[in-house]
């Protein structure tokens, strides 16, 4: 294992310490439990945004806490949940007293800690869970389908509602129609490597990639050659589209995320593969995100993402936003 | 059950759990995400380390600094569901009395029955509850024998074999499921751990 590491302990406390020093215009770093927080305190009338999951997918969630976003994020240890006295504690810091809406990827250890701090937490508070990768429908350590990529857009759109005075059940419901209209799915060409086990999480050969895999290197749907980037891109866009099944005319929201080992130019050329995809389909692509935003510590590979947007969407989509991670607008 | 016996098992289990530990990272890379066997390491670690501080402590506030101690501490599925196993026992009546046989095994059941409400996983599905619950079944058969050591050793059976029969699950329950059939031939390692589990105590409850 090469990575950048003083001991096994410390890796993640050094890092979100890092973190807060790096972003201190926008966020304070709590340790103990540990919670990320927006410099400046919610403010009043606001339904505070509350995310988490374990570390690993940087800069989700602590990137994405800021104006326009989220206020709180509670990073557990390298892929495992955050702890439920983590969520409490953020909750406690944040609530200006409109309520705390917990936003949840679908995976049965963030669903338990999340529901457990929920039920710890004595203030207004409710909860969506995120589950939009079309790879799966039941992996093995989920219920249903897992909770990726997409989670990114839902925090962006209802960061944005909840900035402009939404209520706590307009922010879930928006939450809702955003991750229904999302399809992901992705694909690795290597594996990563937790720190803590100091070895690649699976085997994968030089020719190989795997295809539909989750966001922790967990299996997907299969094992197949390497194939030219239109090819890949055309057979996730197939499994989306068949899931999401967009009207013509009906405008779209196109999201090419990296897992964190694939360089930006690769990406680019993922996104200009599936924009030419998706024109020859009639599915139109008026909104776009490209970069490494939802990440499988030095995994390569990427994910493609697909929104379908309303004009409710497209205005929190563009509304101003100013995090570590995303910036627009401010 | 006592204090002293909690820690003395913890100990017992963590050394168990150690020795098996790169089998169970294994199990996990190939069907999980690799993070169990630390979570369940790093649980025990913190329990064990809590001897000094709860050692003389009644048995209910001990169970409930351990429950705090693995919700926080753990992550994952494991903390929450571990978690939630101590804070019901700690929960459980008449803590300040005596806890015999009897009522060990009631405490025990009632954990796992709040592991099955928190997990929502029922037996069948590839989980540690494939393990828990069949012991949890039989303990409530034992609870009220005299001679309860030639059951606990049933007890140990049971989860082993429960523990071997989720090799092949997920391909056989016709889930709806692309990994079904990658998944099969792998045991589950949370049930794996538990069996680990079951079986240090069970044994060390039988030699005394």
């Amino acid at each position: 294992m090469k990575k950048f590491i003083n001991n096994k302990d410390d890796f993640l406390k050094e890092s979100l310490t890092g973190f807060g020093k790096a972003h201190s215009d926008i966020i304070n770093v709590c340790l103990d439990p540990s919670f990320v927080s927006r410099k400046n305190k919610t403010k009043d009338g606001k339904v505070s945004l509350i995310s988490g999951g374990g570390s690993g997918h940087e800069p989700m969630h602590g990137g994405f806490v800021g104006h326009g976003m989220l206020d709180a994020a509670c990073p557990g240890f390298v892929f495992s949940a955050p702890t439920p006295d983590q969520m409490q504690a953020a909750a406690e810091h944040v609530d200006s007293g409109e309520g705390v809406l917990f936003i949840v990827k679908n995976y049965s250890g963030d669903i338990m800690n999340f529901e457990m701090g929920a039920e710890m937490y004595s203030g207004k508070n409710d909860s969506i869970i995120t589950n939009d990768d079309v790879a799966v429908e039941d992996s093995t350590f989920t219920t249903g389908r897992r909770g990726v990529a997409a989670t990114v857009l839902v925090e962006k759109i209802v960061g944005s509602l909840a900035e402009h005075s939404g209520s706590l059940e307009d922010c879930k419901k928006l939450g809702e129609k955003v991750n229904k209209n999302a399809g992901t799915m992705g694909v690795a060409f290597t594996s990563c490597t937790v720190p803590a086990a100091g070895k690649p999480t699976f085997d994968i050969g030089d020719d190989e990639m795997e295809f539909g895999v989750g966001i922790h290197g967990e299996p997907g749907r299969k094992r197949e050659k390497m194939q030219p980037s239109k090819t890949i891109v055309g057979n996730i866009l197939e499994a989306i589209l068949d899931n999401l099944k967009p009207e013509k005319n009906e405008k779209n929201l196109l999201f090419v995320n990296g897992m964190g080992g694939t360089p930006l130019t690769e990406l680019y050329l993922v996104y200009e593969d599936a924009c030419k995809i998706l024109q020859s389909k009639g599915v139109e692509v008026t909104k776009s995100l490209v970069g490494n935003y939802c990440t499988s510590l030095e995994m390569q590979g990427a994910s493609i993402t697909l929104l379908k947007c309303d004009d409710e969407i497209l205005k929190h989509w563009d509304s101003p936003v100013h995090t570590a991670a995303i910036r627009w607008g401010m | 059950m006592s204090v002293s016996f909690l820690i003395s098992q913890a100990k017992s289990v963590q050394k168990v759990i150690d020795e098996n530990s790169a089998e169970i990272e294994v199990l996990d890379q190939k069907i999980g995400d690799g993070d169990h066997i630390f979570n369940i390491q790093r649980g025990l670690k913190l329990v064990v380390e809590l001897e000094d501080a709860i050692k003389d402590l009644p048995l209910a506030k001990a169970l409930n600094m351990i429950a705090m101690k693995v919700l926080s501490g753990i992550g994952g599925s494991s903390g929450a569901l571990f978690g939630t196993f101590f804070m019901t026992m700690a929960k459980s009546s008449d803590l300040d009395k005596d806890v015999d046989f009897n009522k060990a095994c009631e405490m025990i059941i009632s954990g796992i029955k709040a592991m099955k409400e928190r997990g929502k996983a029922d037996v069948g599905e590839k989980t540690m509850m494939d393990v828990l619950l069949p012991v949890s079944e039989k303990l409530n058969e034992l609870k009220n024998e005299s001679e309860f050591k030639p059951g606990l050793n049933e007890v140990i059976k049971i989860a082993e074999e429960r523990m071997l029969s989720t090799k092949d699950m997920l391909a056989t329950k016709g889930r709806a499921s692309f990994l079904g059939e990658r998944a099969k031939g792998h045991i589950d390692p949370g049930a794996r751990s538990s069996q680990l589990i079951i079986d240090t105590i069970c044994k060390s409850v039988i030699n005394n």
